[in-house]
């Protein structure tokens, strides 16, 4: 019998600073709060741990961290690139590492102060020459404006429209409005609230981008027959996949033979097959949503609708709670915090827990996706 | 046709080994685009070998200059100064004719050396046709487009 993740591996502790414009601490200390919260979730000492996985972009690297938390000796660590891309994939290379006996007890964290730090692309430079110099001299500058192309050209050939983008941030919206934790709790949006914001890159306006946002999570993750012993409910790691397509060219994927179906439809083939279910089992879903167009391409790429019927699917509340997938239950990266989508991953926890805020009834299996546009990765979780 | 764009200190582009002769024949007024010696793809953003037939022979092809609008976006601050100065300006995403599969990025203005802002806004459209002029900004020609004349 072929080697397999399926199950191998559960995630037995979350842990999560405050989310805020703007927090006090470093990124340092946030990263070691939150590590150190999900370590005492697990019930599992810092010396215990032997396996670090975050993303390229964090910038409290493993040595740090693990001298700061008291960490033993380090067997295993990974650092995953692109960005938000990167979320899900951190917790896959843990669960590789731990299922094939590279580590016992794996931490995956990401800390990041981009609400009172400097905005990324105004260090535009150091992205040239490539792929930028295609790009940023003609003043497609920010990640918002390249995916307002692709969001513009997916209006164009399927009818979606600002309507369908707004279903996606008044889901996300709501559920912030019952999470404490969120930014957006008890800040509800409106449809008029919507239509008139102002553009940040047409046809992308204010409530189309995800929060600026200072804070921290962490997870802890080690083998099932561990698990069974921790403080926690164990929620499994049941499939794991990066996806990074044929011609692919990162954020501008326009250079593609078809640039509407991303990475996310290369990571789905490769979850999905190694999974004992499929979309229609799916019982929450975490999708990426550091822009509004995400969620509709996602769902196509994931396989809970077909080529272009993505904008249709957000009709009707479908993707608020009782809806035929809800999303997001935490608020998203639009409205609880964005934290490079790695409160996505906590939050699918939480649902399988079952201790969400918007908790779905009985939840034993939630997607978690990260970065589409970019080099992603996604993971399934079961109860 | 090359002219001086009033509009500096817009970010110029940083070539790379491979995307050099791009940027040294838009300096000559022309369009060319990387195709494989061996099996004659052409190919985009330019790079060291085919992804075809892995040949590492390639050759710059010269372009008609004409496409068609695959999407556009308008950038509103906050933006980068020389950016913000001239928003919401128009980026395009131009479809060649010769090579629907290939996508360049730039800036519909009313002649090479017009603002980014300059088009009016209700006649951006995909699918437009297009043509295209060289500005020079900053010492640097990039390309431009402009709507192709009926
Ligand atoms: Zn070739």
């Amino acid at each position: 019998m072929a080697a397999t993740l399926k199950d191998a591996t559960a995630i037995v502790g979350i842990g999560q600073t405050a989310f805020a414009k703007q927090l006090p601490q470093s990124e340092k200390e946030l990263a070691c709060r939150a590590i150190l919260a999900a370590l005492a979730d697990a019930g599992i000492a810092p010396a215990e741990v032997d396996a670090f996985a975050s993303y390229t972009m964090e910038e409290t690297d493993e040595v740090e961290v693990a001298k700061a938390i008291g960490a033993g000796d380090v067997t295993f660590f990974s650092k995953v690139g692109y960005g938000g891309g990167g979320s899900c994939a951190t917790v896959g290379h843990l669960a590789a590492a731990v299922a094939t006996g590279q580590a016992t007890v794996g931490v995956a964290w990401r800390s990041r102060k981009r609400g009172s730090g400097p905005r990324p692309w105004k260090n535009t430079a150091v992205q040239l020459p490539t792929p930028g110099q295609w790009t940023r001299p003609f003043g497609l500058l920010r990640p918002a404006d390249e995916i307002a192309m692709l969001a513009r050209r997916y209006m164009h050939e399927y009818g979606a429209t600002r309507d369908h983008l707004f279903n996606v941030a008044m889901a996300c919206r709501n559920r912030a409005n019952e999470n404490p934790a969120a930014m957006m709790y008890e800040r509800p949006l409106t449809r008029e609230m919507y239509m008139t914001s102002r553009m940040i890159s047409e046809p992308l306006c204010l409530f189309d981008n995800c929060l600026e946002t200072d804070g921290a999570l962490a997870c802890v993750i080690v083998s099932a027959e561990r698990a069974r012993d921790c403080r926690q409910k164990p929620v499994y790691v049941h499939s794991v996949a990066q996806g990074l397509p044929a011609q692919h060219h990162g954020m501008v994927n326009y250079w593609n033979d078809d640039p509407l179906s991303g990475p996310a439809w290369t990571a789905a083939r490769h979850l999905w097959k190694q999974a004992d279910f499929g979309p229609q089992d799916i019982d929450v879903a975490q999708i990426y949503d550091a822009f509004t167009p995400l969620i509709p391409l996602s769902l196509e790429g994931y396989g809970f609708c077909g080529r272009g019927e993505g904008a249709a699917f957000t009709e009707g509340g479908a993707l608020e709670m009782g809806g035929r997938l809800p999303i997001n239950t935490g608020g998203g990266g639009l409205s609880e915090a964005y934290v490079h989508g790695f409160n996505l991953i906590n939050e699918g926890v939480k649902q399988l827990r079952g201790i969400s805020t918007a908790q779905v009834p009985d939840a034993a299996t939630c997607l978690v996706t990260a970065g589409e546009g970019v080099p992603t990765s996604a993971i399934l979780l079961r109860a | 046709m090359t002219t001086t764009a009033p509009a500096d200190g817009l970010l110029l582009p940083v070539p790379d080994e491979d995307g050099a002769p791009f940027w040294e024949y838009a300096a000559r007024g022309e369009l060319r685009v990387q195709a494989c010696a061996a099996c004659g793809r052409l190919r985009f953003p330019p790079r060291p070998c085919c992804p075809h037939c892995q040949s590492f022979e390639s050759e710059w092809r010269p372009m008609s200059g004409r496409g068609r609008i695959w999407s556009y976006v308008r950038p509103h601050p906050p933006l980068l100064p020389a950016y913000a100065a001239q928003a919401p300006y128009n980026v395009i995403l131009v479809e060649l004719a010769e090579a629907p599969g290939i996508r360049l990025a730039g800036n519909l203005v009313t002649s090479a050396d017009a603002p980014l802002d300059s088009v009016d806004p209700a006649r951006l459209r995909i699918g437009a046709r297009v043509q295209v002029v060289f500005a020079e900004t900053g010492g640097v020609t990039v390309p431009r487009w402009i709507l192709e004349k009926a």
